[in-house]
């Protein structure tokens, strides 16, 4: 087990230099100057060329790529010129915000789409099934952002139950939060509501075709044991599997979903750096949201070799 | 049918091109697509859609860019078919030019995954000594958060729809070259493959002639759910003004501007929301169509 994790912790380190590598080069993709493009069309010489030196822009390219990573060394992924503030400092602030809105979604996700996923499965091509599948279609098919403004006119400006926007510190008010947070988890949860649930009935239907589950359904178990028992455990293991996919899909909706429940995590921080052209605010979210989400893949990754031993025993050697 | 027993020796048959014309279209493939209906509703949907939008000149009553004050929010109804904006605009014209573009980047997106993808996919997946690194940088890829990416890609290129095609084949290339490279794994094992090799043919031979037209059906199930990711993601960064510029109308542009008159007209955002839901879930009943036809091994593993 301690092999498999020192062999995978290996293997990764490739990925993180050149996932560093790509959110460097985003800067060396602007057209043009992108001293002109930060500092704005209407920026003097002088303007244009502090910011220049800011940037670093001023040197040559190896010293820029040296500069970046020895700088990433030291935790230091520069100063946003909005907010004239520590990148690292600004997105630490703000990642629980997200998280804690992705968790939320991410707990709707798991409970709503395994258990309708599990119930299609069970009653194969009834009206039921076909209405899961069916909502499952619409849910993987609706463009997020406009679910959450439809979200909006429904329950914020015609039924008045919801908040339209803004966000409450969970830690000071639970309930605060729930009202504030539930509209832009919904809408953050309806697309991997839709994939879990297919997911989840395909892998149920292969399952239950397995020998074992004759087995038990021979020597006489009530179907709610062979469900609950023998079936539910192997439906589970694609479904740890995916958990890193839903949660990167959940970070990359909060941009449009934060922006507009304006709520003040980090997706709207890149979202309002986007508009602002506030490139380092820009590249050091996007390595900051990639590491985490190599992070957690690694934990998948180590907790599936945990209950799966033949995973180990496939990529351990 | 009845050529080929008029025609008895196969020589014949394969001189006349017309019964291998016919065979195309009474393939079993081709039938038991017709006969599934997810992806015959998917065909309908993106078929609509798609009408929309070549016919768009000739269906849409006003040009979609005319400004008119004393028509502004006019609500949907027998005069404006889907209303009008807050510069008095057909919404009818400016969904209609919408489908257009949107249609037109999903296209091209698709067009580049198809070339790059296959091409990373078959140096990756036929010489082993390129996979590793290959791998490597497509596991850099994908541990962005795909539309994270593309926001920042086109952030530093600038807007505009072209760096949003640009944007989205770089996040999904990827993508498309694992699945390329996964079946050529499986194929380059093929006797078939062998004997091409011991004949003496070259790699390039052998990848373009035996390899990758064996490897065609998990790419095409792959490029129909690709083109309806990347028409949904084009609308979030038009969304976020990272698209087309106003005041040309795409699906995502019409959305962000209407949302700010979300209470008094929330037909401006409503509508292209819909046009939008249509043609995504249209490539997507397309692409489960596909899959169950061409590839039943891949049901499980779509995520």
């Amino acid at each position: 087990m301690g092999r498999y994790i020192v062999q995978r912790l290996l293997s990764s380190i490739p990925v993180i230099f050149l996932v560093t590598l790509i959110s460097f080069s985003l800067m060396q993709l602007v057209p043009g100057d992108p001293a002109i493009m930060v500092a704005g069309l209407q920026a003097t010489p002088d303007e244009v060329e502090r910011v220049r030196v800011q940037l670093g822009l001023d040197q040559p390219f190896h010293m820029q790529l040296l500069h970046w990573y020895g700088n990433l060394l030291q935790g230091d992924l520069g100063t946003s010129f909005l907010l004239g503030r520590d990148v690292l400092e600004v997105t630490l602030e703000r990642l629980p915000v997200s998280i804690s809105i992705a968790v939320y979604a991410l707990v709707m996700t798991l409970l709503v789409s395994i258990v309708a996923g599990i119930i299609a499965a069970l009653r194969q091509n009834s009206w039921v099934d076909q209405l899961v599948m069916t909502i499952a279609l619409i849910g993987v098919s609706l463009p997020n952002f406009w679910l959450g403004l439809m979200l909006i006119v429904l329950f914020s400006v015609h039924l008045g139950w919801l908040p339209t926007g803004g966000y409450v510190d969970f830690r000071e008010d639970v309930w605060g939060w729930l009202q504030a947070a539930t509209l832009p988890a919904v809408s953050l949860a309806m697309l991997q509501m839709g994939l879990l649930a297919r997911i989840t009935r395909s892998t149920m239907l292969e399952v239950l075709r397995q020998d074992y589950i004759r087995t038990a359904r021979a020597k006489g178990l009530s179907e709610s044991k062979v469900v609950g028992k023998h079936a539910l455990k192997n439906v589970m293991i694609p479904v740890v599997t995916v958990i890193g996919i839903i949660f990167s899909l959940l970070l990359s909706g909060s941009v449009v979903i934060e922006t507009i429940f304006s709520v003040p995590g980090i997706g709207s921080l890149l979202g309002s750096a986007i508009l602002r052209r506030d490139y380092p605010v820009i590249q050091g979210g996007l390595l900051l949201v990639a590491a985490m989400l190599l992070l957690l893949n690694l934990v998948v990754d180590v907790l599936y070799a945990y209950f799966d031993p033949r995973v180990r025993y496939r990529n351990g050697k | 049918m009845a050529n080929e027993i008029v025609g008895g020796s196969t020589a014949v048959a394969l001189a006349d091109p017309a019964p291998q014309r016919r065979s195309r279209w009474q393939s079993p493939v081709v039938r038991r697509l017709l006969r599934h209906r997810m992806f015959l509703t998917g065909a309908i949907l993106l078929l609509i859609v798609s009408l929309a939008a070549i016919f768009a000149d000739v269906l849409a009553p006003s040009d979609p860019l005319k400004i008119s004050i004393r028509t502004r929010f006019e609500p949907p109804g027998a005069e404006w078919l889907f209303g009008t904006d807050n510069f008095g605009r057909s919404q009818w014209s400016r969904v209609l030019y919408g489908a257009r573009l949107s249609l037109m980047i999903g296209l091209g997106v698709v067009i580049l995954n198809a070339v790059f993808g296959t091409l990373v996919g078959a140096l990756a997946g036929y010489f082993r000594s390129l996979d590793n690194l290959l791998m490597r940088i497509t596991d850099a890829f994908m541990a962005f958060p795909v539309i994270l990416l593309a926001i920042g890609i086109t952030a530093a290129l600038g807007p505009g729809s072209l760096n949003a095609v640009i944007a989205l084949a770089a996040v999904y290339t990827p993508r498309t070259a694992r699945i390329v490279r996964a079946s050529v794994l499986v194929v380059r094992e093929m006797e078939y493959v062998e004997a091409a090799r011991a004949m003496g043919a070259t790699h390039w031979r052998i990848i373009w002639h035996h390899i990758l037209p064996n490897c065609m059906a998990p790419l095409i199930v792959q490029l129909t759910f690709i083109f309806a990711y990347s028409v949904l993601s084009e609308a979030v960064l038009s969304f976020l003004g990272l698209g087309a510029q106003p005041p040309t109308p795409t699906w995502g542009n019409i959305i962000a501007e209407g949302r700010q008159y979300i209470r008094e007209a929330p037909w401006i955002t409503a509508i292209p929301g819909i046009a939008l839901a249509m043609t995504v879930m249209g490539l997507n009943l397309l692409g489960d169509g596909l899959r169950d036809v061409l590839d039943p091994r891949l049901k499980v593993q779509q995520g």
